[in-house]
């Protein structure tokens, strides 16, 4: 086992993955912007320790690393929530009420765009075309798509992520 | 999990096996699948690309350009490798039909895929979806697996010596990203800002070798045009358009969803034949026909109107990538404009300043319109600032702010004008934070 597979500040299923991620492209580096993901996955955001190993891991500055990064919007440096809700505001979702949705939301979870709520449980952000528009007005929460939503729902759908947060932590701890 | 509709006027050649549990490498395979790569691979790349071309399939990812056209452009002798590039980074507002050929019909993807790794001479393809497209990559990367396991993929793929390998990828959120070459860059690891042409992804594409990146409903479309028969997938379109096209219809329909309609079908009817009609008995107003980039439509143009490239472009507007964008007499031209701009303002990458500065501009103006506090000159400042973005950038993102920004203007001048000296939106919501000037 080479220093930085010992010391990686990924799970060891992830770090597998890494190992076999850059080996499966005619070009290292390709697997960047995927290993920048599926990091955040892990860890929650891109933090230092991460951006430095995915240098080290294709061989590439952490500058690099980081003006890769920073393009791309569902990137980011800073932790968010446990379930970070993301609800599309664009034009097919406008039509179908996608703003009040939204403003339900914030109302909701007592926070605006980029917020984070005060126990970590939930982050917010008003998110560009996610591709649901026949089905709109839709949101994602992290990767689950939730469509062709009524304000009325946002409390329940809410609920039932807080009662998983929940459950994870009492099972974390027991 | 998306719903599927239907009406009796679709032609389902792409969406047949749609809700039929096509996922499964097995179900595939009963319907059908896999049988046109064996065919290609016995007929050979010349045979491939005259059925294609005599198909008279067009990209479906908006530019709509012929797919064996593009595929015969690729040098047959190449020092470096050849690549097939599958775009599914599909972002344009208004569009969710790669959505459902990953979710219902992954395996298509894969078949179309090699197909035109045969066509050009190449041996790896690589299938690009966007990044929020966790649920139907998982579905892809299953699929590719499973072929492997078959043997479709591999050195030797349906036991002949052809090699084809494909990879999945993701990407991590970046509409530039659907752009042709900054989809390159972003597979090579780098932010995805667009490359300079020429030279052209045929002759110089991912890692400098020569490339064919199609959309993943062009892609998916080829199985069916082998297996139809070139001519009889034509027939099924209009003059110069081949075969049908998944159309996204959405906003204030009663019954939106994506219908897979022959090309050349008549706008008005998919409006309100198809759809349901405007959704609560409303008026129309407009109609964005196919993604957001596209010039809007009056009512009044669409009456004759067949969906197809050449039709909607002598229409002054665009087919663009099949998104059918449906705004009642309710909505606020200024908000919807608005909403658009943000969107480019937005997904700018900020490489070229015609765009990067362009869309800031557009979007400050019409915010500020919209609150009330615009003047009679930024009218014509806004008109003057999208004519001078037109054509003026590396690639198309700035034309796509400027074409919608020019026809609301255009069409909707009144409606602009009634903006004017602080006079409150007449259909304008109140309370939407971003729109508040303080």
């Amino acid at each position: 086992m080479s220093a930085t597979e010992s010391m990686s500040v990924f799970s060891p299923k992830l770090s597998a993955r890494f190992d076999a991620l850059v080996l499966k492209y005619p070009v290292k580096r390709s697997a960047l912007v995927p290993m920048l993901l599926y990091a955040q996955d892990e860890i929650g955001y891109l933090s230092d320790a991460a951006v430095a190993e995915i240098a080290h891991r294709i061989g590439i500055t952490q500058l690099e690393v980081r003006n890769v990064a920073s393009y791309y919007s569902m990137l980011r440096f800073k932790p968010a929530g446990k379930f970070n809700v993301q609800v599309c505001t664009n034009i097919s979702c406008m039509l179908r009420g996608a703003y009040d949705l939204y403003e339900r939301f914030q109302e909701e979870l007592g926070i605006g765009h980029k917020g984070v709520t005060k126990d970590g449980v939930f982050s917010l952000e008003e998110v560009e075309c996610i591709g649901a528009c026949c089905w709109a007005p839709a949101i994602q929460v992290n990767y689950a798509f939730h469509d062709d939503l009524d304000p009325d729902q946002v409390p329940g759908i809410l609920d039932s992520y807080r009662k998983q947060a929940t459950a994870e932590a009492k099972a974390h701890n027991a | 999990m998306p719903k599927l509709v239907s009406h009796p006027d679709e032609v389902k050649i792409v969406s047949r096996r749609f809700g039929m549990g096509a996922a499964e490498i097995d179900t595939y395979i009963e319907l059908g699948g896999y049988e046109s790569v064996k065919k290609c691979l016995a007929e050979g790349p010349e045979w491939i690309i005259n059925e294609v071309k005599a198909s008279g399939l067009r990209g479906r990812g908006g530019a709509g350009f012929g797919a064996g056209m593009k595929w015969s452009f690729v040098p047959k002798q190449s020092a470096k490798p050849k690549y097939v590039l599958v775009n599914g980074d599909e972002s344009e507002p208004g569009t969710c039909k790669d959505h459902l050929i990953f979710l219902h019909d992954p395996h298509s993807v894969i078949e179309g895929t090699i197909i035109a790794g045969l066509a050009i001479g190449a041996k790896m393809g690589f299938i690009y979806l966007r990044g929020e497209y966790r649920y139907l990559i998982e579905i892809m990367e299953k699929a590719v697996a499973d072929a492997y396991d078959r043997g479709f993929l591999g050195k030797g793929i349906f036991g002949t010596d052809t090699e084809f390998q494909i990879i999945t990828q993701t990407g991590a959120g970046a509409y530039e990203v659907g752009e042709e070459s900054a989809l390159m860059e972003s597979l090579e690891g780098k932010r995805g800002i667009p490359r300079i042409k020429p030279p052209f992804p045929a002759v110089v594409g991912l890692y400098g070798g020569p490339t064919v990146i199609n959309n993943a409903e062009t892609i998916a479309s080829v199985p069916h045009v082998i297996a139809m028969g070139a001519t009889a997938y034509c027939d099924a379109g209009s003059a110069r358009n081949g075969g049908t096209r998944l159309f996204c219809i959405s906003g204030h329909v009663e019954r939106p969803g994506v219908y897979e309609l022959p090309m050349g079908y008549n706008l008005k009817k998919m409006i309100y034949e198809v759809a349901g009609g405007v959704r609560g008995g409303r008026k129309l107003k407009a109609v964005v026909p196919g993604g957001s980039s596209t010039p809007v439509l009056l009512p009044e143009e669409i009456e004759t109107l067949g969906m197809d490239f050449d039709q909607v472009g002598k229409a002054g507007s665009m087919l663009g990538s099949g998104g059918v964008v449906v705004i009642d007499d309710h909505t606020c031209i200024v908000e919807f404009a608005l909403r658009t701009i943000s969107f480019y303002q937005h997904e700018s990458c900020g490489w070229c300043i015609p765009c990067r500065e362009g869309t800031d501009w557009l979007k400050k103006s019409l915010t500020r319109f919209h609150a009330g506090f615009g003047s009679a000159s930024d009218i014509d400042n806004m008109q003057y600032l999208a004519e001078n973005m037109l054509g003026r950038t590396f690639c198309p993102l700035g034309d796509a702010a400027a074409m919608p920004t020019i026809a609301f203007l255009k069409k909707f001048r009144k409606e602009f004008e009634d903006h004017l000296n602080g006079k409150p939106c007449p259909y304008a919501r109140t309370g939407v934070p971003e729109l508040t000037v303080v």
